[in-house]
C-alpha cells in the first residue's frame, strides 16, 4: 500500500529532522533510495526543484516525491506525514514551554544531535558528489570526459557564489544556463 | 505573547482566518524555507498583527530548533497555538503548507511532461553541481554553529564514518540520529552528576 508507506516514511523523516531543510536531505536520501522510488540523480533534481520553489523545503520535497509516487493522494500522505510530528510535538511543547527550555534532557539530546546532523550532511555531500561527478560508480574513466570538467567548473563557481551570499535560486538558475550552454556547445552525452 | 483570551465565536473566526492568510502569505513569499522565513514572520505576525514580539521570535526559534520537524512548520504551529489554541495552530500550519503543496503538485505534473527534453536534461545536469555547492555551504554554516568540544568532534567523526558505511551497505541513517541523541542524553546526565553543569 503505497499511500501508507509514503505516510509512514515521511512521518519518520519528519520526526528525525532537526533544523532546517538541509538537515532533511540525508534522511530523505537514505529512505527514498532504500524504497527505490527514484534514482540518486532524480533525487538531486527533486532537491533542486524544491529548493527553488516558494515555501518550506520539507513540504516542497514531500509533496513532489509523494505526487510522483502516488499522485494527489500520495502527495497528501507524504506531506501530512512530514508535518504531523512537528505539529503534535509543538502543541505539547507549547504547553510546557518553561520546563522544556530548562530541561537537562532536551539540552543533552540537542548536544548529541547537533554534531550528528553536521556529520550526516557531510556524508550526504559525499554521496551526492559521487552521483554528480561519477554518475554513481567511482571510476577513473570519467576524468577523460568533458562532462566531468563541466560539472567540476560549475561546482567550483557555485561554491564561490554561495559563499559570496548569492541567492540559492540565482545559483540554481545560473547552473541551469551553464548546463544548457555547455551541453549544446560540447554536445555532452545524456 | 498575547495570552489566549476568551473570544466570541465571531472574533475567533476572524482570528483563525487571519492566521491562515498571514501564514499563507508567509509560505508563498519565502524561498528556501526555514531561516529565510524569519524576517517575514516577524513582519507579518509581529509588526502587522501584533501576535508576537521580537523576544518571542527568539523563543520560537529556540523551540523550533530543539524540536523535530521543519522550522517553518514548528514556528507556524507554535504561533498559531499561542494566538488561538489548537485551531489556531491548525490554521497557521495549513496556511504555511498549502501554497507549497499546490505549487509542487502542479509542478510535478508539468516537469514530468518536459523532463525528457534535451534542454531540460542539460539544465538539470548543470543544476546538480549547484545543489552540491549549496549543500557544502549549508554544511559550513551548520559546522560553525556546532560546538567543537571533544565530545562533539568525536561524535561527528563516528557518525560520519557510520553514515558512509550506511550508504555503502544500504541501511538507514536514522539510527545514527537516535544513537547520537542517546549519547548526548547520557553525557549530559553524567556531567550533571559530576556537578559540571
Amino acid at each position: 500500500m503505497i499511500y501508507l508507506t509514503l505516510f509512514l516514511t515521511f512521518f519518520k523523516i519528519g520526526i528525525c529532522t532537526f533544523g532546517g531543510g538541509y538537515a532533511m536531505i540525508p534522511l530523505i536520501e537514505s529512505e527514498v533510495l532504500a524504497h527505490g522510488w527514484m534514482s540518486a540523480e532524480q533525487l538531486i533534481d527533486f532537491i533542486a526543484v524544491s529548493e527553488s520553489t516558494p515555501g518550506p523545503f520539507a513540504v516542497n520535497i514531500s509533496t513532489y516525491i509523494g505526487s510522483i509516487c502516488g499522485g494527489i493522494p500520495g502527495a497528501l500522505c507524504a506531506t501530512l506525514g512530514v508535518i504531523l510530528p512537528s505539529f503534535l510535538i509543538i502543541l505539547i511543547v507549547a504547553k510546557f514551554l518553561k520546563k522544556f527550555k530548562e530541561s537537562l534532557a532536551v539540552k543533552g539530546v540537542m548536544s548529541g544531535l547537533k554534531p550528528a546532523v553536521v556529520a550526516l550532511i557531510g556524508a550526504a555531500i559525499l554521496s551526492v558528489a559521487n552521483t554528480v561527478f561519477f554518475a554513481g560508480t567511482p571510476n577513473l574513466s570519467v576524468f577523460t570526459t568533458a562532462a566531468f570538467y563541466v560539472s567540476l567548473a560549475l561546482f567550483a563557481l557555485s561554491v564561490f557564489a554561495a559563499f559570496k551570499k548569492l541567492h540559492p535560486i540565482l545559483i540554481i538558475a545560473l547552473c541551469a544556463v551553464g548546463g544548457i550552454g555547455a551541453g549544446y556547445a560540447l554536445d555532452l552525452p545524456l | 505573547m498575547k495570552a489566549k483570551q476568551k473570544m466570541t465565536a465571531r472574533q475567533k473566526a476572524r482570528t483563525l482566518s487571519a492566521l491562515f492568510f498571514s501564514f499563507f502569505k508567509i509560505g508563498i513569499c519565502t524561498f528556501g524555507g526555514g531561516y529565510a522565513m524569519i524576517p517575514l514572520i516577524q513582519k507579518e505576525a509581529g509588526e502587522k498583527r501584533g501576535w508576537i514580539t521580537d523576544g518571542d521570535m527568539l523563543e520560537i526559534l529556540a523551540v523550533a530548533e530543539s524540536t523535530p520537524g521543519p522550522i517553518a512548520i514548528n514556528s507556524a504551529t507554535f504561533i498559531g497555538e499561542r494566538v488561538a489554541g489548537f485551531w489556531g495552530a491548525f490554521c497557521a500550519t495549513l496556511g504555511v503548507s498549502l501554497p507549497s503543496f499546490l505549487i509542487l503538485l502542479l509542478l510535478s505534473h508539468v516537469l514530468a511532461l518536459y523532463q525528457h527534453l534535451k534542454p531540460v536534461r542539460y539544465a538539470f545536469f548543470g543544476i546538480r553541481s549547484g545543489v552540491l555547492a549549496l549543500m557544502v555551504k549549508a554544511l559550513y554554516s551548520l559546522y560553525r554553529q556546532c560546538p567543537k568540544d571533544l565530545f562533539s568532534i568525536l561524535l561527528m567523526i563516528a557518525v560520519l564514518l557510520g553514515a558512509v558505511a550506511a550508504h555503502l551497505f544500504g541501511f538507514s541513517v536514522l539510527y545514527f540520529l537516535l544513537g547520537a541523541a542517546l549519547f548526548g542524553l547520557c553525557y549530559a546526565f553524567i556531567r550533571a552528576k559530576r556537578g559540571k553543569i
